[in-house]
């Protein structure tokens, strides 16, 4: 005996509903939780005073300082080698086995646990090079761990520009030099731009990688070959060892916030260029 | 002259893309020539399913963590890709434009959480729940799986809606046309033709199950042994690395590197079936 | 479209000028091409770094131009990184073994060894053949010593832990610790997840155990600072500093502070047990 399709109708909705109010639900009980608990203690102190007594008092200044300087090391490292590499493969290249080889190494690599790439940057760049724990050390890592992230998205980006428009600056006279910065990289930029922020996002957040190359030393970095603590790092540190609560919601809202300021600032830039061009 | 002119920018590229190409070429073989020695010195076979692993003896068997790791992502499947699909056909057929547009990019923002947040949330919330309702020491299987499953809900969720979103209308409204109701038309028409991309969607959800460490080694409990039951507490392959790594030498280090080729080799799988999924439409 | 086409080079040459501003910024932090010289990196066990953290904010207060970075990673980890160079210091709660004896060590302190268990469990002492039957799975049950019927969850810390090589040689001997004792990599996280599960026993350094956890007694004895000084409580391990080669500058600095008497004193004070100082 069939059963009414308008009874499986409401059943599909009914189940499909509670999914969505399961997952907000969970949604919001982690962001709201975190946040409610952490934001009554994310006062000017906190954020301008270095960590003492393990992280039980004082603030997080120096993590926020080493958040930065690790992503930005990151960024300023793996931006033109990313989207340079992009560039070559879409523009220099003919599509051929090699370029599928490459697209695939770099797929792949986007995809390995970044606890690897920790391994491979303690190994290599606190150890071999003998840079130690140190901003460097940590940016360099979290570089090559965004590296193909960077490379995928850019080439993506690259490659969906209509060819129309190359042919019309190459028909225009136009250098393939003059082509790419006047015509491809502006049409690319949104598809650029979301995979650099996706990069910011990731060295953000990551603590496996950063926790053995960037150290933990809780006091204010003051060069680039200084350890430092990132926020992220901070937090497993204060969480795992229950140091202190207080403090680690603090760090933890602080993370939801940039989070959200970053993702904000994507939609942002995206909406921006989408609006404009085509 | 022009020609000269472009040869300049052409070579820079190349030297850029070189570069980069051959840092991400160094880590492979890094991870490879560290690794492969330890893998034949030990044997492949006692390496993969060795059940101890015990390095100041100078065993290394990683079956139990590959069990592990197994566990935890097939909970993390089961747990969340059901919910995440139905969450994804709410987000492109069901809820109304006003809803689905703060509820994406509050998915959005689920997605760049820090993970170890989501460990510290584990750890206060379902360990305790799974200690003190079903038993164990609520470091388990269990905690991992259900941390992941929340985890991987953002990927799944917003490929699969892309790709639900990107069917020709026509399909849709051919179906209606045919007299069929929403949810046959979603049933029989949409989730079959949107396949190819929930199946990818699910695929990279696994992926990063997979390779996810931080939140992992605060709920999973981290023993060496083989887990019998989702309630023990085991590790994964990702965790092992992550505990063991910073004190690590000689042929310890060896191992973790062998256990990175283990998971470059799954991920590769993952990517491959997930390109041929994608292809397959 | 011609029009949005001639908007974005300006944008480009705009970005371009950003990209080339951030990094000079970065450039800027270079400052120091070569680590800075009045820098200390101490790296190791996970016992000493609270300890040697308060004697570096000490010392930096005296001494305002030094900079003096402590990180954990357990022992073994703190050993390595000594012999490599990469850092200064280092840090171990156990005695050195093998061609680790080659490092210049000093001994800054002992601290006792104490088996924790939840505040809400009703054993308050044990012998130490009960703990290496617990720890390598001969005593599954709480059963058997008098406690509530569960399950007893074991924690332990992990291999490079100095705290686990003391706790092996001290009470294990030649047992090995079950392969199903659940692994944690510091003292804190220990005791923060003995503290919250009433079943659980784990190992932590006798100086930091508070009011979140119970020690329990062995073989009669309470686990006090005093019995490990007067030798009655014989869980104790030495806390160790470790230099690659003979200290020199601001590294033998902090190191003669830490053996001054202002620097016992303040170990002291924090509850380990260093000589030459009246407890």
């Amino acid at each position: 005996m069939r059963i009414n399709p308008r009874k499986t109708q409401l059943m599909a909705r009914i189940v499909i509903w509670s999914a969505a109010i399961i997952v907000l639900v969970i949604l919001f009980s982690i962001i709201i939780y975190i946040l409610s608990k952490g934001i009554p203690h994310i006062t000017w102190q906190f954020l301008t005073q270095i960590p003492s007594d393990m992280g039980r008092s004082g603030g997080i200044s120096s993590a926020i300082v080493g958040t930065l300087a690790v992503t930005l090391v990151a960024i300023v490292v793996a931006t033109p080698f990313g989207v340079g590499t992009a560039f070559y493969l879409t523009e220099y290249t003919r599509e051929s086995v090699i370029t599928k080889i490459v697209r695939f190494s770099a797929e792949s690599l986007a995809g390995i646990p970044s606890i690897v790439y920790g391994l491979f940057g303690f190994i290599f760049f606190v150890i071999y090079l003998k840079l130690g724990w140190s901003i460097l050390s940590g940016g360099l890592t979290l570089a090559v761990m965004i590296l193909p992230t960077i490379i995928r998205t850019s080439e993506e980006a690259i490659r969906t520009v209509p060819p129309m428009y190359r042919e019309v600056s190459f028909s225009l006279g136009g250098t393939k030099w003059q082509t790419m910065i006047k015509i491809l990289i502006p049409s690319a930029l949104p598809g650029i731009a979301t995979g650099i922020i996706l990069g910011i996002g990731r060295c953000v957040a990551e603590t496996a990688a950063v926790i053995l190359t960037a150290g933990s030393a809780l006091q204010m970095p003051t060069s680039l070959f200084s350890p430092a603590r990132t926020m992220a790092v901070h937090f497993y540190i204060l969480a795992s060892e229950g140091i202190s609560l207080e403090k680690a919601f603090a760090t933890a809202a602080l993370l939801i916030i940039l989070i959200l300021l970053i993702n904000i600032g994507a939609n942002m830039l995206v909406s921006r260029f989408v609006a404009k061009g085509h | 002259m022009k020609k000269f002119g472009e040869r300049i920018p052409q070579g820079l590229f190349f030297i850029v893309a070189l570069s980069a190409l051959s840092v991400l070429a160094l880590i492979t073989v890094f991870i490879f020539i560290e690794g492969v020695p330890l893998i034949a010195k030990v044997g492949f076979f006692n390496f993969v399913f060795g059940m101890k692993w015990a390095p100041s003896l100078g065993q290394y068997g990683i079956f139990p963590m590959i069990v592990g790791t197994v566990f935890v992502t097939l909970g993390a499947i089961i747990l969340g890709v059901p919910v995440a699909l139905c969450c994804s056909i709410f987000l492109a057929e069901f809820a109304p434009k006003k809803l689905s547009n703060l509820v994406r990019p509050a998915i959005q923002l689920l997605a760049g959480i820090p993970s170890v947040v989501y460990g510290f949330w584990g750890l206060i919330f379902i360990v305790p729940a799974i200690r003190n309702y079903l038993g164990g020491p609520g470091l388990s299987v269990l905690a991992g799986s259900i941390i992941l499953a929340i985890m991987i809900l953002p990927t799944v969720i917003s490929i699969s809606e892309v790709s639900l979103l990107a069917l020709p209308p026509l399909l849709k409204e051919g179906a209606f046309a045919l007299g069929a109701t929403h949810w046959q038309t979603i049933r029989t028409v949409l989730i079959p033709s949107a396949k190819s991309g929930i199946l990818a969607s699910i695929i990279l959800g696994i992926g990063r199950a997979v390779g996810e460490t931080m939140a992992v080694i605060m709920v999973l409990g981290n023993a060496v042994a083989l887990p019998k039951s989702i309630l023990d507490p085991a590790r994964t392959l990702t965790t092992n690395i992550g505990i063991e790594m910073g004190y690590a030498s000689g042929e310890h280090q060896q191992a973790l590197f062998a256990t990175g080729i283990v998971l470059l080799v799954i991920i590769m799988i993952l990517n491959a079936a997930a390109q041929y999924a994608v292809r397959r439409k | 479209m011609k029009k949005s086409i001639f908007k974005y080079p300006k944008f480009l040459r705009v970005s371009i000028v950003l990209y080339l501003i951030i990094s000079l910024l970065s450039l800027t932090l270079l400052s120091g091409c070569s680590r800075n010289k009045n820098s200390v990196i101490i790296a190791g066990s996970t016992s000493v770094q609270p300890f040697a953290e308060v004697l570096a904010e000490e010392y930096m207060i005296l001494h305002p131009g030094i900079e003096i970075d402590v990180q954990g990673g357990g022992s073994t980890a703190g050993i390595l990184a000594t012999q490599s160079g990469t850092c200064d210091i280092g840090m171990s709660s156990r005695s050195l073994q093998g061609d680790e004896t080659s490092l210049w060590s000093f001994e800054i302190a002992r601290d006792g060894l104490a088996i924790v268990v939840n505040p809400a469990n009703p054993v308050n002492n044990l012998t130490l053949e009960d703990v290496r039957d617990i720890y390598s799975g001969k005593i599954t049950n709480w059963s058997v010593l008098n406690g509530k019927k569960s399950e007893i969850h074991v924690f332990t810390r992990e291999d490079g832990s100095g705290t686990r090589s003391s706790f092996e040689s001290l009470v294990m001997g030649n047992t090995e610790i079950m392969a199903r004792a659940m692994v944690e990599n510091s003292n804190g996280a220990i005791r923060q997840l003995v503290a919250d599960d009433p079943y659980s026993i784990g190992f932590i350094s006798l100086g930091l155990v508070d009011k979140t956890v119970k020690a329990v007694e062995l073989d009669g004895v309470i686990p006090t600072r005093e019995h490990v000084i007067d030798g009655s409580y014989n869980l104790s391990r030495p806390f160790l500093f470790l230099c690659l080669k003979e200290p020199t500058g601001p590294v033998k600095d902090f190191i003669d502070f830490t053996l001054s008497d202002k620097g016992k004193q303040i170990l002291n004070d924090q509850g380990l047990i260093t000589v030459g100082v009246n407890p």
